[in-house]
């Protein structure tokens, strides 16, 4: 006779059974836990070096039972370069939000990239500051309302979003360049997929990862949780393709002459 | 053991003392005048199987070292004023998190791009913390090469002792002059130093967190409780080198460069009859304190020279306000003082002061 019930679905045991402080409908929890299953999945966990950085992404230490190094607002990459260059046999990944990755951190992740440190960036992109209370980043969408930029983003004054997966993939040292989102089942699959490529390429010793993540924000986009999903798969897809913009395995020249393997 | 002498400048006694030491990371970035602690690293470090990075900043240099230090490994990073103030930072947050490391600093002038010439303009910044919060690091002041060279190694034991930033104050006459030293290869890394904090992964034990934010009521009250005792047992580091004090009746207050010309200085007023003393602090942080009010308490009269508008004289007057006070001669950086640019002031002081008893 079969066994009357089968687990299909557990939590990782590196992820810590405790209420998260993220918002409701925010999307780091998830991400945090495609983090905590594919460390798992890796056999990384017990050599595994996290580099927490500033932003509503801070307390990842309480939830992942790693450990971990608290980085400055921005140097995460910095740091990170400094923990893989001591300690080159464990796993090293740092895990950052925009403002502190594309912001104030833009040189310490561009010239970690280009040496081709072999560590593995966590970036969630919610086109604003979370943490503060919903400013103006790098990534905000022209025209998006935030608190310091009330009528809107504006190229003519802030430029353009910043897209972080496809400026990184052009780096030499960038092994693999993904932007990902997980606002669905199917997104999140490949999300996953793609967050193990990232981890892989370190492991293989073939330079930087990088996942960009789309993330979810609704308290500072004045959205409910729904809304802020469709907002990921409509507008944000649209200016931020989702897919693999670098791959050691394999390199698709898409339209335009970018190299984009659509996910 | 080595016991030759070899010709030498500050700055790559630095860079051999680190490399005693047992330094295994160093991080930097190019600034006149400490230039040829890269440079001398850049290939010998790597010779040695250690990491040498040449960051695309100071602060990208500093937050390596961080990461560095987070492994329990001996690392070190050296720069020159303006790159010390990009540092302070990560300097702050290795304070916060309890993270040994040892920072050089080759100073010269300020403020802003200032100049490169010796400047000791960064005493206050060096002593006080340096950046935001409320902290203190290590700060060792050698006014030779070969002190250099021995600091510098001690510096990475005093930095694992208290799992704090070490910073070395030099500058540019320190940096750029050239000595005979005799390098002694030290104890090196000792054996399973740092094992029980640095970060590993956590294989078969509790995960470790190295961190500086404490949120919760009380919490970081308690971290600063922590950091405070931390302090004050590094207060028996306190050290201080005495040249004729005994019988002085002023004592010249002096560190680094300015307190080796000011040594020249007492020599030759001495052979004028002038009983003049030099007190040179050798750690600027701990500041030693007692062995300065121990000579106050004998009557001494103070002056304390330094090439700056004046910084240490505030820790001088602190150090023997219950028996005296302490004039300051300045020199300001742009300018090179020779010894006996000195002399005049201070006969001038003793004269005064004899005035005064006899009226």
């Amino acid at each position: 006779m079969r066994n009357q019930e089968q687990a299909v679905f557990s939590v990782p045991e590196v992820m810590v059974d405790t209420p998260m402080h993220f918002c409701p409908g925010c999307h780091h929890g998830t991400i945090h836990r495609l983090v905590g299953e594919c460390l798992s999945e890796l056999g990384l966990v017990d050599s595994t070096i996290c580099v927490g950085s500033v932003g509503c992404s801070v307390f990842i230490y309480n939830y992942l039972r790693l450990d971990a190094v608290e980085a400055p607002h921005g140097r995460a990459a910095a740091v990170a370069t400094g923990v893989k260059r001591a300690r080159p046999e464990n796993f090293v990944f740092t895990y950052q939000g925009d403002g502190d990755l594309a912001a104030i951190g833009l040189s310490e992740i561009v010239y970690a990239a280009n040496r081709g440190e072999k560590v593995s960036v966590v970036f969630v992109n919610n086109t604003v500051y979370g943490m503060t209370g919903g400013q103006m980043a790098p990534t905000t969408m022209v025209g998006q309302k935030t608190t310091t930029c009330a009528g809107g983003r504006s190229q003519e004054r802030d430029g353009a979003p910043l897209k972080m997966a496809e400026m990184l993939a052009s780096l030499e040292g960038t092994s693999f360049s993904a932007r990902v989102a997980v606002d669905s089942i199917a997104h999140l699959k490949k999300a996953k997929k793609a967050l193990k490529k990232a981890f892989e390429v370190q492991i293989q010793g073939l330079g930087l990862g990088f996942v960009e993540f789309l993330s979810a924000c609704p308290t500072n986009w004045h959205m409910n949780p729904l809304e802020a999903n469709a907002r990921i798969s409509g507008e944000l897809s649209a200016y931020f393709p989702l897919g693999v913009y670098k791959d050691p395995g394999q390199a698709v020249e898409a339209s335009g002459g970018e190299t984009c393997i659509r996910m | 053991m080595r016991t030759d002498r070899i010709l030498v400048k500050g700055n790559e006694a630095i860079a051999m003392g680190a490399m005693d030491a047992g330094c295994e990371c160093y991080f930097a970035y190019p600034i006149t005048p400490q230039s040829d602690i890269p440079e001398y690293l850049s290939t010998a470090l790597v010779q040695a199987g250690g990491e040498f990075i040449q960051a695309e900043s100071e602060i990208a240099a500093a937050n390596m070292l961080l990461g560095a230090a987070a492994c329990g490994k001996r690392a070190m990073t050296s720069s020159s004023s303006p790159g010390i103030s990009l540092k302070q930072e990560a300097i702050s947050y290795m304070a916060g998190s309890d993270l040994p490391a040892v920072i050089v600093n080759i100073s010269r002038g300020g403020p802003g791009l200032g100049s490169i010439d010796p400047s000791q303009g960064d005493y206050y910044q060096a002593t006080r913390g340096g950046g935001h919060g409320d902290y203190r690091t290590l700060v060792l002041a050698p006014s030779t090469c070969q002190e250099a060279y021995d600091l510098t190694v001690g510096a990475f034991d005093l930095a694992f002792t208290y799992r704090n930033p070490v910073v070395i104050l030099g500058d540019a006459i320190l940096g750029q002059m050239k000595e005979p030293i005799r390098t002694w290869r030290s104890r090196g890394r000792p054996e399973g130093e740092a094992e029980d904090w640095a970060l590993s992964g956590a294989r078969g034990r509790a995960p470790r967190l190295l961190k500086s934010l404490y949120l919760s009521e009380g919490a970081l009250a308690e971290h600063h409780a922590h950091l405070v005792s931390k302090y004050e047992q590094m207060q028996a580091e306190a050290r201080g080198e005495e040249v004729q004090t005994q019988d002085a009746e002023l004592v010249v207050v002096a560190y680094g460069s300015i307190a080796r010309i000011a040594k020249n200085t007492i020599r030759s007023l001495r052979t004028e009859g002038y009983r003049v003393g030099l007190f040179r602090p050798i750690t600027l942080y701990p500041f030693p304190a007692p062995a300065l009010a121990d000579l106050a308490s004998q009557g001494k009269r103070f002056v304390t020279i330094e090439h700056n508008t004046g910084q240490m004289v505030d820790d001088v007057r602190l150090a023997v306000r219950r028996f005296a006070d302490s004039e300051l001669l300045s020199v300001y950086p742009g300018r090179l003082p020779n010894p006996e640019d000195f002399e005049h002031p201070i006969r001038q002081l003793m004269q005064n002061e004899q005035q005064t008893e006899e009226a």
